[in-house]
C-alpha cells in the first residue's frame, strides 16, 4: 500500500486496469509521451504501447466522438480533456450520442466509456481552465456523472467508471490533484457508483459537497468542531446517479444542512438536493437548507477567483447562520 | 537568370479530383462496364432494388399524406446510393448512415417497416434485427454529420483488432460544412484508418443550396486537406457509384486507408414532408434533374442492352407496389411500446434513484402513448 495523491490514484487505476483488460485504453491531448498535462497518464505509453495510448489531435468533439466510436465496438476507451472549458465542444457527442444509443436502440448499442477531466478553479490556470462543469452532465438522462474528492475514491470510483457499461463523466478535482496524500491499495477493487460516502459522522448538522468543495467543507467542519459544533460530513461522490438516502437518512438524524458546491449556484446539484430534501425530508428539517456556492458569475481569471471559490470563511459563516435559525440543544 | 526573375515561391503539392462516370442521363455506356455491370441478372437486381425503394419511399410519403406517419425524409432520387452501399459493402462492415441511405439499410437488413416504425416514432425502429448485417450497423443520424467523427472509432477498433473490416460514414452535402466532417477527414489519415467517407450531394441543405454551402468546387477535395484521395461519381449512375465504393472499400480493406467520395446526385422531394421546396426551388432546375433519375438511367441503359423488357417493367411495378403495401401492413400491426420502456433502455441497469419515476409512470391513468 502506497501514500499517493489524486493525481497518482488516477494514474495507478489506469495502469491497472489496462493491465487487467486489453479493451480499455486512454485517449486524448498530450496522454503520450507528455503524460498528460497534469501527469495522469505517465507510464501507460511505454507499459501499453500507442495504439492503446492514443495522443490525439487536437479536437475535442473528435476525441468524444472517437471514444463512442470505440465504446460501440465493445473497446473501453477512458478520454482524457485536458481542462475543464474544454468540455463544452464535446456536450453534443456527449448528450445527442453517448448518453442516448443504449436508449434509442433499445440496448443493441451502447457506450461503455468515461471522458476524465479536471474540474474547478484554485490553481490560478489561464482563462477556460478553471470552470466547474457538473452541472451540465447532471442534467443529461443517460449519463454517471462522478466527482471523486480523495486518493482512495479516484482510484476505486475510476476502475467502477471503466467497468461500468454505461458512459461515465469523471471530474476530477483539479486543485486537490496534489494537495493531500492518503493509502491506496491496488486491490483492483471498485467502489459503488451509485452511493454517496458518509465521511464523517455527527449530530448537529449535516454538511453535503462533493470534489474539491469536499476539501475545504473538511477544514470547515474541523474549525467547528473546535466550537463544539458536531458536523456530520457527506461526500456525494456520485452527482447522477443522485444517493438521496444517504443524505437523507443524515438530515433526519441531524436535522440541519448546508450544501458547499464550487459550481454556480443556479440550477446546480446543491439546487437538487436541497429540492429533495424539502419534499422529503421537510419535517426533520429544524431549518430551511443552506447552499454554499459559486456565484452565478463567469469564473473570474487568476486574481480575483478566490472572490468565486467557497472557502472555509464562508461555509463556516454559513453554518453560524443555520445555527442561528435553529440553535443546537 | 531569365528576364523574370526565379520566384521564391514553388509549388509543393498539387492535386486533381476525378469524377467517374459510366452511364449518361439518357442511359448511354459512356466506356466499358466493370465485370459485376457486364452480368445482367447485377444489372437487374440493382434495378429492382432502387424501384422497390422508391415504391416504399413513396408509400411512406402516402402515409404522412393522409396523418398515418410522421414528419418523414424522403429519398426520392437517390435510390442508387443506397443501393450501391448495400451491395458494395460486406456483412461484417458497420455502416454509419445518414437519413435517405434507406436502400442500403434495406440490403443490410433493416426490415423496411422498421423505417416506417422509426419516422412514427418509436425506438424499437433502431433494433436491428439479429442474424443480419444492419445488426453491428448505426441508426441514422439526425443531428446533421455529428456521427461521421463516430466513424474514427470504429475504424480504430477494426485495425486495433487487425480485422478486415470497414466502416462506411455517409452523409449529405450540408455535413460537409461541419467541424464533425473536417475533425474526421482530417484525422482518419493519422491512424491510416479502414473508412469510406460517403457524401450524398444532393445539391440542397433544405433551402440552401450546394453552391452557398461553401466556395469549394467539389466537396470531394475536402478530402485533400486530409491527406486522403478524395473522387467525385456521379451518384445517379449505380453502376459508376457501387465502382467507385467497392474500389474504395477493397482499397480500405486491403490497408491502404481512408477515402472521400462525393457522389453526386439530386434531392427530387421536399427536404421532408414537413418542408415545400417550392418556397425556394426553381421548378425547371427540378424537372431538369429529372432527366437524370437514376432509375429512369439504368432502364434506358438495360433497354439498350436487351436485358430488360416493358413486361419485365410492368410485373416489377406490381411487386414493388405489392411489397410497399406489404411494409405499411407491417407497420400497422405494431404496438405501441409499455409507458415504462422509456427507463428500460437508459442504462443496462435502472439507477434505484429513477425506480420512483418508473413507477409512477406504470401507475398513471390513461394510455399516454400514440399509434
Amino acid at each position: 500500500m502506497a501514500d499517493l495523491n489524486i493525481i497518482e490514484a488516477v494514474n495507478l487505476a489506469l495502469k491497472s486496469e489496462m493491465a487487467r483488460d486489453e479493451n480499455v485504453l486512454v485517449l486524448g491531448e498530450d496522454i503520450g509521451r507528455n503524460g498528460g498535462v497534469f501527469r495522469a497518464t505517465v507510464g501507460l505509453l511505454d507499459a501499453y504501447g500507442p495504439e492503446r495510448v492514443i495522443d490525439m489531435p487536437l479536437a475535442e468533439n473528435l476525441i468524444a466522438a472517437m471514444a463512442i466510436g470505440l465504446s460501440t465496438q465493445g473497446l473501453r476507451p477512458v478520454a482524457e480533456i485536458q481542462f475543464s472549458g474544454f468540455l463544452y465542444p464535446c456536450l453534443d457527442q456527449i448528450a445527442n450520442h453517448a448518453a442516448r444509443y443504449r436508449n434509442r436502440t433499445r440496448g443493441r448499442i451502447t457506450c461503455p466509456l468515461v471522458i476524465r477531466a479536471p474540474n474547478g478553479g484554485g490553481i490560478h490556470a489561464p482563462e477556460h481552465h478553471s470552470e466547474s462543469m457538473e452541472t451540465f452532465f447532471a442534467h443529461m438522462p443517460g449519463l454517471r456523472v462522478i466527482a471523486p474528492s480523495n486518493p482512495a475514491r479516484a482510484y476505486g470510483l475510476l476502475l467502477a467508471a471503466i467497468r461500468d457499461p454505461d458512459p461515465v463523466i469523471f471530474l476530477e478535482p483539479t486543485r486537490c490533484y496534489r494537495l493531500f496524500k492518503q493509502a491506496v491499495e491496488d486491490s483492483g477493487e471498485a467502489l459503488p457508483l451509485d452511493t454517496a460516502f458518509v465521511e464523517r459522522e455527527g449530530t448537529h448538522l449535516t454538511l453535503v459537497s462533493w470534489g474539491a468543495m469536499m476539501h475545504e467543507t473538511r477544514l470547515a467542519a474541523d474549525a467547528l468542531a473546535q466550537e463544539g459544533v458536531s458536523c456530520e460530513l457527506i461526500d456525494v461522490a456520485s452527482l447522477k446517479p443522485l444517493d438521496m438516502d444517504t443524505i437523507l437518512a443524515s438530515v433526519t438524524k441531524t436535522g440541519r444542512c448546508v450544501i458547499v458546491q464550487e459550481a454556480p449556484r443556479a440550477y446546480g446539484p446543491a439546487s437538487e438536493i436541497a429540492a429533495n430534501l424539502a419534499e422529503h425530508g421537510l419535517l426533520s428539517l429544524f431549518a430551511p437548507v443552506l447552499r454554499v456556492s459559486g456565484y452565478d458569475t463567469v469564473m473570474p481569471l487568476a486574481r480575483l477567483e478566490k472572490v468565486y471559490l467557497p472557502d472555509v470563511r464562508r461555509i463556516v459563516a454559513e453554518v453560524r447562520k443555520l445555527l442561528e435559525l435553529a440553535p443546537v440543544g | 537568370m531569365s528576364e523574370t526573375s526565379p520566384s521564391a515561391e514553388t509549388t509543393v503539392a498539387a492535386f486533381d479530383v476525378r469524377m467517374t462516370r459510366f452511364v449518361d442521363a439518357a442511359g448511354t455506356v459512356l466506356a466499358p462496364l466493370p465485370a459485376f455491370a457486364q452480368d445482367p441478372e447485377e444489372l437487374r437486381r440493382m434495378y429492382r432494388v432502387m424501384v422497390e425503394t422508391r415504391a416504399i419511399d413513396r408509400k411512406a410519403v402516402a402515409l404522412q399524406r393522409t396523418g398515418q406517419l410522421g414528419t418523414y425524409a424522403s429519398c426520392l432520387g437517390q435510390e442508387a446510393i443506397g443501393t450501391a452501399t448495400g451491395i458494395a459493402m460486406h456483412a461484417d462492415d458497420v455502416l454509419i448512415p445518414a437519413y435517405r441511405d434507406y436502400a442500403a439499410q434495406f440490403l443490410r437488413g433493416v426490415p423496411a417497416e422498421s423505417t416506417f416504425l422509426y419516422w412514427a416514432g418509436d425506438e424499437r425502429s433502431m433494433h436491428f434485427p439479429e442474424g443480419t448485417p444492419s445488426r453491428h450497423d448505426f441508426p441514422f443520424s439526425v443531428p446533421i454529420g455529428t456521427h461521421i467523427p463516430q466513424a474514427i472509432g470504429v475504424a480504430y477498433a477494426f485495425r486495433l483488432r487487425k480485422q478486415p473490416r470497414v466502416a462506411v460514414a455517409a452523409c449529405g452535402d450540408g455535413a460537409t460544412s461541419r467541424g464533425d466532417f473536417y475533425e474526421a477527414v482530417s484525422s482518419a489519415k493519422v491512424w491510416n484508418l479502414p473508412v469510406v467517407f460517403l457524401i450524398s450531394n444532393n445539391q440542397w441543405a433544405i433551402s440552401l443550396p450546394r453552391a452557398r454551402q461553401t466556395g469549394a468546387q467539389t466537396l470531394a477535395q475536402k478530402a485533400i486537406a486530409g491527406g486522403i484521395p478524395g473522387e467525385q461519381v456521379d451518384g445517379n449512375d449505380v453502376i459508376a457509384t457501387r465502382h467507385v465504393l467497392e474500389r474504395a472499400l477493397a482499397a480500405a480493406r486491403a490497408g491502404e486507408g481512408p477515402r472521400v467520395i462525393e457522389a453526386v446526385t439530386y434531392r427530387l422531394h421536399d427536404h421532408t414532408t414537413a418542408d415545400d421546396a417550392r418556397r425556394y426551388r426553381a421548378e425547371d432546375e427540378l424537372e431538369d434533374a429529372w432527366t437524370r433519375c437514376p432509375i429512369k438511367r439504368l432502364r434506358a441503359c438495360m433497354a439498350t442492352l436487351g436485358c430488360w423488357s416493358v413486361a419485365d417493367e410492368e410485373e416489377l411495378e406490381a411487386q414493388a407496389a405489392a411489397r410497399a403495401e406489404a411494409v405499411a401492413q407491417a407497420y400497422f400491426a405494431v404496438q405501441p411500446e409499455m409507458p415504462q420502456a422509456i427507463f428500460d433502455s437508459l442504462y443496462a441497469t435502472l439507477p434505484t434513484a429513477l425506480g420512483a419515476q418508473r413507477a409512477e409512470v406504470m401507475t398513471a391513468p390513461a394510455p399516454q402513448t400514440e399509434h
